[in-house]
C-alpha cells in the first residue's frame, strides 16, 4: 500500500514539475534543450527588400508571440532564431544550410528565395532528414520533381499564380497574350505555367520572348517594340523586382495601354509598387497569397509588424511570421522537435491563420494548400495611408490555386 | 520596316547613354591615364541625385539637369584631389583598385539608405507626351535623350578639338612631356578634367532616372558596356568614344530584332573583332596608349 502511494506521489510530483502551461499537455522534448530555426535569404541584393531582414524580424515575432501565448517553456527549451545570407548564389545557399544543420543543430531552415538556391537547400534537407519550409521562391519544381519528405513549400508558387492571374486576364477578354520572361529557372516555369493556365482558360499565346538575365542596360523596349508591332490584348510580364520595375516604367513610356495592350504582371511585391510610384502601376491584375489590408487580423499583424520595422509586411514576410508559427505548433503538438514526428504533425494538417486561409498541408507532394487573392492596385487617389496600395478583387479557393496531384510529377519517398 | 527603324531609335536612345558615359571614360583616361572604374557609380549617384533633389526641394527635372552635374562633378574634383591624385605614381592597378573598391562603398552606402528596389522618378510634363510613330506612339522624352546627348558630344567635341583650351588637354594627353616643356602646366588642368568626366557621368544619370529604375546597381550594370565602347572606339580617343557609343548601342538593338539574348553580346563581339583588326581602336593611334 506505502508503495503505491509513494509510487503515485511521485507520479504527482513530476506532472507537477512538467505541467504545462495554459496549451495544456507536457512540454516537447528537445533534443538538445533547444529548438534552432534559421532563416537562409537574400540580405544584400535584388530580393533583399521583399524579403531579407524584415523576414527574420517576422520570424523573431513569431517566437515571441508564440511564447506569450503557450508560456515560456512550451517548447521545453529556448527558442533560437539564426540568419544567413545566400546571396542569391544556390552554392552558398547550399553551404550555410549544411552548416545550420550540422553545426548550429538547426531544426527548420525557413525563408529561401531565389529558386536555384531554393531547390539546393531542399537536396540538403533530404540528405540531413531536417526540416525545410520555403515561403519566398516560387519554382513547383520544390514539390515535384525535387519533392521529398522533410521540404514544404508555403506560399506561393508559379502554378498558384498562372492560375490566378493568367486565368482571370484572359476570362476578361484579353485573349491573346505576348509573354516575356526572364530568361532563368523561375522566368521558364513563369513561362510554362501562364502559357498552360492562359491556354487552358480558352486563349492563345501568340510569342513567348525570353529576355536576358540579368538585363545589363536595363533596357526593354525592343520587347515592347515588338509587342506594339505584335497587338496581343495582353502583354505577360514575367520579370521580377527590378526588372520588372524597368519594364512597367518602359511600358507606360511607350504608351502601350493606349493601344489596348493590356499589362499583367506575373510576381508583384509591394516593394516593387513602392519603386515604381503606385500610380505607374493603378488597374493591374495581379496574384497574391495575402494582402496586409485584406482584414483586420491581417491589419493587427501589419500594425505590429509597421512599430517594429517601419513597413508594411510584404506576403513574404508575413508568410515566415505563419510558417515559423506553424512550425512551432507542430513542435508543441508533436512533443519532440524529432523530425519525422513533426513531418507527422504537418502531413494532412487543415488550418487557419491570419496568412493561411483554409490551409491544408498535402502529404502527397509537401505544398501548403490555401485561399489566393486577385488584387488590383489603386490609383494614389484612393490610397489611405503609404503603403495602402492594393485592394482584393476576388478569392480564388484553395484547390483551385493548387496543382493537381496529378500535375505534380512528385514521387513522396516514405 | 517601321519596326526596324524605331528600333534604329532605341539603340540610339541606349548609344546616347554608352557615348556620355564613355565619352567621360575617354576624357579622363586621356589626361590622367586613370581607368575609372567608379565612373558607374557616379552616374547612379546622378541619378539618385535628381531623385533627392525632387523628393525634398520640390526641384525638378530641368534644374536637377544642371545641379546634379555640377555637384557630382565637385565631388569627382575632391575624390581627385584626396585620393586618386596620390597614385598617380604608381602601376595604374593601383587606381584601378582604388577606383573599384570607391564603387563598392558608394554602392553599398546608397543600398543601405535606400534599399535596392530602386526609386521612381517621372519624366518632365513638357516630355512626358508621345510622338505618332505608326507602330507605337513614340516617347517624346527617348527623343529629347538622343538629341540632347548629341549636342553635349558635339559640345565636348568642339571644346576640345577647336578652343585654345581643348589644344592644351590634348597636347597633355598626347605628349604630357614635351607640353611641359612648352610652358603648359600640365597638372593644372588634371583636377578640372577628372570633375568634367565625372559630371558627365552625372549627367546621364539624371537623362537615365526618368526612363531607368533608380537603384544603387543601375551604373555597375552599364559601366561594363562603357568600357567596352572606350576600347572599340581607341583609349582616350574623344571622338572615337562618341561614334563608338551610338555604333554599340545601334548595333544592339539591330540584333535584338533576331533575338533579344543578342543584345548583350553585342559590344564584346564587336570589341573582339575590332582588337583583332585594330589593336589600338577604330580611332585610337598606337602611340597615344604609350
Amino acid at each position: 500500500m506505502k508503495r503505491t502511494i509513494a509510487g503515485s506521489l511521485v507520479a504527482l510530483l513530476l506532472a507537477a514539475a512538467c505541467g504545462g502551461g495554459p496549451g495544456g499537455g507536457p512540454p516537447a522534448k528537445l533534443t538538445d534543450g533547444k529548438l534552432v530555426i534559421a532563416v537562409i535569404n537574400d540580405q544584400s541584393g535584388v530580393y533583399a527588400d521583399l524579403s531579407g531582414k524584415n523576414a527574420v524580424e517576422a520570424v523573431n515575432m513569431a517566437v515571441e508571440d508564440f511564447k506569450a501565448k503557450y508560456g515560456d517553456n512550451a517548447l521545453g527549451g529556448t527558442v533560437e532564431v539564426l540568419t544567413a545570407d545566400h546571396q542569391n548564389k544556390a552554392d552558398v545557399a547550399q553551404q550555410k544550410a549544411q552548416e545550420f544543420y550540422e553545426r548550429s543543430n538547426a531544426d527548420l531552415i525557413l525563408d529561401v528565395p531565389t529558386s536555384s538556391a531554393a531547390l539546393a537547400i531542399a537536396d540538403v534537407a533530404k540528405a540531413q532528414q531536417k526540416l525545410y519550409i520555403n515561403v519566398s521562391a516560387a519554382t513547383t519544381v520544390l514539390t515535384g520533381k525535387s519533392c521529398n519528405k522533410y521540404t514544404f513549400h508555403y506560399a506561393y508558387d508559379t502554378y498558384m499564380l498562372a492560375q490566378g492571374t493568367g486565368v482571370t486576364v484572359t476570362q476578361q477578354g484579353g485573349k491573346s497574350w505576348y509573354i516575356i520572361y526572364p530568361n532563368y529557372a523561375f522566368g521558364q516555369d513563369m513561362e510554362s505555367s501562364f502559357r498552360q493556365a492562359v491556354t487552358a482558360a480558352g486563349g492563345t499565346v501568340i510569342q513567348s520572348d525570353g529576355s536576358p538575365f540579368p538585363n545589363t542596360t536595363g533596357d526593354f523596349s525592343s520587347l515592347l517594340l515588338k509587342a506594339g508591332s505584335l497587338k496581343p490584348q495582353v502583354l505577360g510580364a514575367m520579370q521580377a523586382g527590378g526588372d520588372l520595375v524597368n519594364v512597367v516604367k518602359q511600358y507606360n513610356e511607350f504608351k502601350l495601354k493606349d493601344q489596348n495592350i493590356k499589362l499583367a504582371v506575373g510576381l508583384l511585391f509591394d516593394t516593387d509598387i513602392t519603386a515604381l510610384g503606385q500610380d505607374a502601376l493603378a488597374g493591374t491584375v495581379y496574384t497574391t497569397p495575402w494582402l496586409w489590408n485584406m482584414d483586420d487580423q491581417s491589419k493587427t499583424f501589419a500594425d505590429k509588424f509597421l512599430k517594429r520595422t517601419g513597413i508594411r509586411p510584404t506576403f513574404a514576410h508575413a508568410g515566415n511570421y505563419s510558417a515559423a508559427w506553424q512550425y512551432m505548433d507542430a513542435v508543441r503538438r508533436a512533443g519532440s522537435d524529432d523530425a519525422d514526428a513533426v513531418v507527422k504533425q504537418l502531413e494532412g494538417y487543415k488550418f487557419n491563420d491570419f496568412f493561411i486561409r483554409n490551409g491544408f498541408v498535402r502529404a502527397e507532394d509537401h505544398w501548403v494548400q490555401h485561399d489566393a487573392l486577385i488584387a488590383q492596385v489603386k490609383p494614389k487617389s484612393e490610397a489611405k495611408e503609404t503603403f495602402d496600395y492594393s485592394k482584393v478583387v476576388s478569392t480564388i479557393a484553395a484547390e483551385k490555386a493548387s496543382r493537381p496531384l496529378s500535375e505534380a510529377g512528385c514521387s513522396m519517398p516514405k | 520596316m517601321e519596326y526596324i527603324a524605331l528600333q534604329l531609335f532605341n539603340g540610339l536612345v541606349n548609344g546616347s547613354f554608352y557615348a556620355l558615359l564613355s565619352l567621360g571614360l575617354a576624357v579622363i583616361f586621356g589626361v590622367l591615364r586613370v581607368v575609372n572604374f567608379a565612373h558607374g557609380a557616379l552616374y547612379m549617384l546622378g541619378a539618385f541625385a535628381a531623385y533627392l533633389l525632387l523628393q525634398d526641394f520640390g526641384v525638378g527635372f530641368w534644374i536637377a539637369l544642371i545641379l546634379a552635374p555640377i555637384g557630382i562633378g565637385i565631388a569627382g574634383m575632391v575624390l581627385e584631389r584626396l585620393l586618386i591624385r596620390r597614385l598617380y605614381g604608381l602601376d595604374p592597378l593601383y587606381n584601378f583598385l582604388l577606383t573599384f573598391g570607391l564603387t563598392l562603398m558608394i554602392q553599398d552606402g546608397v543600398r543601405l539608405r535606400y534599399g535596392l528596389q530602386g526609386q521612381p522618378y517621372p519624366a518632365p510634363a513638357e516630355l512626358a507626351g508621345s510622338v505618332s510613330a505608326g507602330l507605337v506612339a513614340y516617347p517624346t522624352y527617348r527623343l529629347f535623350v538622343i538629341a540632347f546627348s548629341i549636342v553635349v558630344c558635339v559640345a565636348v567635341w568642339f571644346v576640345i578639338e577647336r578652343t585654345r583650351l581643348g589644344m592644351i588637354v590634348r597636347a597633355a594627353t598626347e605628349r604630357p612631356e614635351l607640353t611641359r616643356a612648352l610652358g603648359i602646366n600640365v597638372d593644372r588642368w588634371v583636377t578640372p578634367v577628372f570633375g568634367f568626366g565625372v559630371a558627365l557621368a552625372a549627367l546621364g544619370g539624371v537623362l537615365a532616372a526618368p526612363m531607368r529604375n533608380v537603384s544603387p546597381l543601375m551604373g555597375s550594370e552599364l559601366i561594363i558596356f562603357a568600357f567596352a565602347v572606350v576600347v572599340i572606339g581607341g583609349m582616350g580617343s574623344i571622338a572615337g568614344a562618341v561614334v563608338a557609343g551610338f555604333l554599340v548601342g545601334v548595333l544592339a538593338s539591330l540584333a535584338a530584332i533576331f533575338n533579344p539574348a543578342l543584345e548583350n553580346v553585342v559590344a564584346f563581339a564587336l570589341m573582339a573583332i575590332v582588337l583583332l583588326v585594330r589593336p589600338a581602336g577604330l580611332f585610337g593611334s598606337l602611340e597615344a596608349r604609350s
